[in-house]
């Protein structure tokens, strides 16, 4: 039945998505830039340390990015995962350091050791972070309010819950961060120093969390069926609705995965850091977004990928040691050329997505 | 039929009439004397208002003048410039740049005000132009400047936070000689004049609006789209100018780090509060203002309830939680409903005890 | 029920508050047929598929549909679904962002996974025994808009489908693309398909339709046989009586425009759309661009107006030359364009009734010279009860009017700025009989008041009651110009087609 004659002249090169398109663009630019500082300054950038801390340093980041990435691919936007990571830290510093009375009285009942704080820290965290997720997500999807003012309301609610919890800046006790600082050695990529002496590659816990959740998320948005429900509902909510798709469950879920990830993020923040601080994880929001952004995820909805998301945290943060290692050392730079960055990408997408689509409209 | 009319057009202004309402009455119950406005001299021996209210008003004028602006880039643009704090800090920067040099006169005082205003302006131009030329989403054009604004802030005064004195400067930041009502009211007061004869004489608000609404129809009736959001911008980088200026009259000094810091989602949300969609399209001025003075009315409750100031957002959050909650459309459905409901079962209660 | 039966309804009414929208409406589809459904605007077309998708509850009748006993209950689209009816809509309701295979798959499956390469695999084949020209991986978005269309009905044919609706699927595609479509129709067709097409063009109808049935007022006028049912008496039967009140419209003696003053010259005028034309309207004629959808008659007078970027050509305004780039150019010279788009391209929904109407001529007097409200408001009620608008009051805002009254607004907002040449670009599209004859008696009398007129519509009927001179146009190049004598359906249509005689 079918006409063979009408079958259009099949093109060999398979087609690119706009997501892989931003995303191969992200890897590429940050592979330039990094092979560029290595023959520029050599130096610390010959050493995969540097990649190791730029990790240790931002494993919160990566994971609040990640959920950060889900919410705008559905098309909303959260901007509470800075305060909830900041407050998950701080309330996790006092479970640590036995301030919190609800939690002595736990472990004193059921004869427990004092490692246990670090199960019951930990299962607060994802608690509180679920709370957040489950709220913004009702309110967001259920009752339709735009999801900036509710997780703008998020943030202030958890910035100021850190204050009511504790005023004074809080210090986890030495013992229990000695089980969470454990760092994990890799000797095949450390590197020799001027005395001969190798010294190894050093990673954080942290940053295993980080990368286990890039693999998951990346795998919930590929390989399931939720996964690509966000991707249909930030195309365009109306036809997801259309095409059979759940679209309140499916920004409800996103937004409640990014609780959660800000959740584990905290904990994460918490091991890293070991300290509770009203300014902790300081507009962690806007750097998530911009690592998004940078990682070519669209505000807009619809486009963007985990990976890039990766990739964008380390561009940002590479572009930081460039700043420092080539002599700029005013502390306004480092921002500057963050600003300067972002600039460069969101006008190289908005270009780049333009032309594609002139192309695709003139058939 | 007038009446109604004016119910229509007014309705959006209801939420944060109730929530001042509501502010007024709390407070009212909790320390009749609240409201109660003083007239006392300070340390220059020129009478001064003080009291709650006033501190209400002055405290808000930062606040107002940007949320004045945020509503116009909001209506036009279908999204929120979260840049309008560091901008301000720009502006500020420019101002006490300008002034650090020789005398502080009347005269000098006018020059950095201007040469700060056209910084922000052109600030203002440079978001306006990426939202407007390259179609980027306003929030993610103006994430550039949130970056790194305050840190070009830093940069203009060479990493210094000067200081600057001069009785013309205080009487900007708190009071001139003489006239009792803070001078930021009264700035807020003229920006307010400003805008409704901006309205008035020119068709900026009819522009505004039908860009917002539909940007293709605009096209087609001649309006120039682009030039219509860019100036929309331009003018929130004047708002931002003199929110800066003011800012820094009330210190004395610019600090990059901390002037207006976090006014932005503050500005936003009394736009919100004021019954605009944050989507864009139609505005009432009037209603952001409003919610302007909502949020530091809640604020300063707060602070008399000694809440620590630390910890005031997150009864702020509370509140602006069940504000919008309140003026869902979702809820505001399902509450008619279940109100037709209870009437209609009176009814038929009613109809049961006729039969 | 006979064997060839796919689905019958039987006295199926519908009542909304005031209104009988469907009354004892019977309509059959026989499998492996295209059955045309046709009507004026607010005849029920849509009312009636809507019931068989069950977006409304009927209130009466029944529904029997082949391999079910008795009558069915329809409460949802997904009912329908289950019942093996599937909808394609005129707007595409598919993701941009999604590949082509997850589009046709998405939110079917009831596994949590989704495995990609059985999902393509699948998508190629269809696809390819559809003879559809898409690559499953490719992105939805890069495809053509006809192909979009080709995706949602493979989805929607992938899924056991017995009875396929097509509600006007072909309004936003070129000939070429409506071809493509028609082939996809007739194929599915010899599958046993039984095909409802909802349509507004008539000679897509004779092209690949077997049956018609005509709807007019929410009442059954008849089901026929393509091929017993001419062309004329097609239109007759949906437009029925108001023929006669449409007749008493009597357009100008054409003669006496020949030697009037000319308005507006074009030579070789060009936009980003439109390839170079020469046109010419003199003071008071009425004129204007015949072709079909596509054919570039909308976009010729766009570039008259400058509404896309203008690329070429010269432009007399009363004898000197002048340059129209774009749309306030045009409207400082006296011109006005009302879009065929009207909810993209005309109303500001949210603003008030007075607010649309005095956007014109507010935007001609310039941004510091604002209409004073006394003034808007005198403006805004001489012209609703000039063009009789039924609105509450000029407050209401735009969006809350019905169609019709929607566009008697942008009328009045074209006529407050007092033109002298005034462009309607399918001004009767989507409204209803009563409003259109107003539009069109408007028309007239407009240019016996020396407006000049360029008036286009989708119905040749309407061109010829109104236009002195036709201007034919044919993928995207003027083929023909018709005047006196030569303005007949039958020689419009000849011209259309390409029947040079």
């Amino acid at each position: 039945m079918a006409n063979p004659k009408n079958n259009a002249p099949v093109r060999r090169r398979e087609p690119i998505t706009d997501t892989q398109l931003l995303m191969t663009i992200t890897i590429c630019i940050f592979v330039c830039m990094y092979v560029l500082a290595l023959l520029i300054w050599g130096g610390g950038f010959k050493k995969p340390q540097m990649i190791f801390d730029i990790l240790n340093d931002n494993a919160f980041l990566i994971i609040v990015s990640c959920g950060l990435t889900i919410v705008m691919i559905t098309g909303s936007i959260d901007i509470s995962v800075g305060g909830v990571t900041a407050l998950v830290a701080m309330v996790g510093v006092m479970i640590l350091n036995g301030n919190l009375s609800l939690y002595n009285g736990l472990i004193t009942a059921l004869g427990l050791s004092e490692s246990w704080r670090i199960v019951f820290a930990l299962i607060t965290a994802l608690l509180i972070g679920l709370a957040f997720g489950t709220v913004q997500g009702f309110l967001i999807a259920h009752l339709q309010i735009q999801p900036f003012i509710i997780t703008l309301a998020g943030m202030f609610f958890a910035r100021g819950m850190i204050t009511i919890v504790s005023v004074d800046p809080q210090k986890a006790t030495q013992n229990l961060m000695d089980i969470l600082q454990k760092r994990i050695e890799i000797p095949w990529l450390g590197s020799v120093n001027k005395r001969g002496v190798l010294i190894p590659a050093k990673m954080e816990i942290g940053v295993v969390v980080a990368l286990v959740i890039v693999v998951l998320v990346f795998f919930l948005l590929r390989k399931t069926k939720l996964g690509r429900s966000f991707y249909a509902v930030g195309g365009n909510q109306q036809s997801a609705l259309m095409l059979g798709v759940n679209v309140r469950r499916s920004r409800f879920m996103a937004h409640l995965i990014s609780g959660l990830l800000s959740g584990i993020a905290g904990f994460v923040f918490m091991m890293h850091t070991g300290a509770g601080n009203a300014t902790n994880a300081t507009a962690a929001e806007m750097n998530a977004i911009a690592s998004s952004i940078i990682g070519g995820t669209l505000l807009t909805g619809g486009v963007g990928n985990v990976v890039g998301t990766f990739f964008g945290v380390l561009t940002l943060n590479t572009i930081k040691s460039i700043v420092t290692t080539s002599g700029l050392r005013d502390p306004w730079w480092q921002s500057i050329t963050t600003g300067a960055m972002l600039c460069f990408f969101i006008l190289l997408q908005s270009v780049v997505l333009m032309r594609k689509n002139r192309k695709n409209g003139k058939k | 039929m007038k009446q109604k009319r004016f119910l229509a057009n007014y309705s959006q202004l209801l939420i944060p009439l109730i929530a001042i309402l509501l502010l007024v009455i709390f407070n009212l119950f909790r320390d009749p004397g609240f409201f109660s406005v003083g007239l006392s001299t300070n340390n220059n021996g020129d009478p001064v208002l003080q009291g709650n209210l006033i501190s209400i008003l002055n405290g808000a004028s930062e606040l107002v003048i940007l949320s004045m602006g945020m509503t116009l880039v909001t209506a036009a643009s279908g999204g929120q410039d979260i840049s309008v704090g560091a901008l301000a800090a720009i502006a500020g920067s420019v101002f006490v740049k300008v002034l650090k040099g020789g005398d502080i006169t009347i005269l000098t005082v006018l020059g950095a005000f201007l040469a700060c205003c056209a910084v922000a302006m052109a600030f203002g131009a440079f978001n306006g132009s990426l939202v407007s030329f390259f179609k980027i989403q306003p929030m993610i054009a103006t994430l550039i400047l949130f970056t790194c604004g305050r840190s070009i802030a830093y940069w203009i005064n060479g990493g210094a936070t000067p200081t600057v004195a001069s009785p013309i400067l205080n009487a900007l930041g708190s009071f001139i000689p003489g006239i009792p009502v803070p001078t930021p009211i009264l700035i807020v007061i003229l920006m307010g004049i400003l805008f409704s004869l901006l309205f008035r004489f020119t068709t900026l608000g009819l522009y505004i609006q039908t860009v917002g609404i539909n940007q293709s129809a605009a096209r087609l009736n001649g309006i120039n789209s682009v030039g219509i959001k860019l100036l929309s911008f331009i003018l929130l980088g004047a708002c931002c100018s003199v929110a800066g200026m003011i800012g820094v009259s009330r210190l004395g000094l610019i600090n990059h780090e901390t002037l207006l810091i976090n006014i932005e989602m503050d500005a936003i949300l009394a736009v919100a509060i004021g019954g605009n969609s944050l989507g864009g399209g139609k505005f009432k001025m009037l209603g952001s203002v409003l919610g302007a003075y909502a949020i530091q009315a809640l604020t300063i409750t707060l602070y008399a309830m000694k809440v620590p100031s630390t910890d005031v957002k997150a009864y702020k959050a509370v509140v602006i939680v069940l504000l919008v909650v309140m003026g869902s459309p979702v809820v505001k459905e399902w509450a008619s409903r279940i109100w037709k409901k209870l009437t209609s079962k009176q009814e038929i209660s009613v109809r049961k005890e006729a039969a | 029920m006979q064997d060839d039966i796919v689905m019958t309804m039987r006295g199926i009414c519908k009542y909304f508050p005031g209104v009988k929208a469907l009354d004892h409406v019977d309509f059959t589809l026989r499998r492996g047929t295209i059955h045309a459904l046709m009507g004026e605007n607010g005849a029920g077309k849509s009312t009636l598929i809507k019931v068989l998708t069950g977006v409304y509850p009927m209130d009466k009748g029944e529904i029997r549909i082949d391999g079910v006993d008795g009558p069915v209950v329809i409460h949802s689209p997904q009912e329908a679904q289950s019942f093996g009816i599937s909808t394609v809509y005129q707007e595409i309701t598919l993701c941009p962002n999604l590949t082509v295979a997850e589009n046709m798959f998405i939110g079917r499956s009831q596994s949590r996974g989704v495995n990609w390469k059985a999902m393509e695999k699948r998508a190629g084949e269809l696809l390819e025994n559809l003879s559809i020209p898409a690559r499953p991986k490719q992105q939805l978005g890069s495809c053509s808009l006809a192909v979009q269309q080709m995706v949602a009905i493979a989805r929607a044919v992938d899924t056991e489908c017995k009875v396929l609706i097509l509600d006007e699927p072909t309004s936003s595609l070129d000939d070429k693309e409506v071809e493509m479509l028609f082939r996809l129709m007739r194929d599915l067709k010899a599958r046993g398909v039984g095909i409802i097409f909802v349509t507004h063009f008539l000679e897509q109808v004779y092209a690949v339709s077997d049956q018609i049935t005509v709807l007019r007022n929410g009442e059954l006028v008849g089901e026929y046989l393509v091929k017993e049912l001419p062309q004329v008496q097609l239109v007759e039967k949906m437009i029925g009586k108001d023929i006669e009140d449409l007749a008493v419209i009597k357009k100008n003696d054409p003669a006496a425009d020949t030697h009037k003053e000319i308005f507006y010259a074009a030579k070789g005028l060009s936009s980003t759309e439109s390839r170079p034309f020469d046109f010419h309207i003199a003071k008071g004629e009425v004129n204007g661009f015949t072709g079909l959808l596509g054919s570039g008659r909308s976009e010729s007078v766009r570039a008259i107006f400058g509404a896309d970027p203008v690329t070429g050509g010269s432009v007399q305004v009363n004898g000197k030359s002048t340059k129209i780039a774009k749309p306030l150019d045009a409207m400082k010279q006296g011109i006005g364009y009302l879009p065929e788009d009207r909810k993209r391209d005309g109303i500001i929904a949210d603003l008030s009734v007075r607010d649309n109407i005095i956007l014109a001529l507010q935007v001609i007097r310039g941004m510091g010279h604002p209409i004073s409200r006394a003034k808007a408001e005198a403006f805004a009620d001489e012209y609703i009860k000039a063009l009789n608008i039924k609105t509450a009051s000029a407050d209401t805002p735009i969006k809350s009017l019905s169609g019709g009254n929607q566009q008697k607004v942008i009328v009045a907002r074209w006529l407050l700025t007092h033109p002298q040449y005034l462009i309607l670009d399918e001004p009767t599209r989507g409204i209803d009989v009563g409003t259109k004859t107003e539009i069109q008696k408007l028309v007239l009398k407009l240019s016996e008041e020396e407006m000049s007129i360029t008036f286009i519509s989708s119905e040749i009927e309407e061109m010829l009651r109104t236009c002195s001179r036709l201007i034919v146009m044919r993928d995207r190049n003027t083929v023909g110009e018709l005047t006196g004598e030569e303005l007949t359906q039958e020689r419009v249509m000849h011209t259309i087609a390409g029947g040079k005689d």
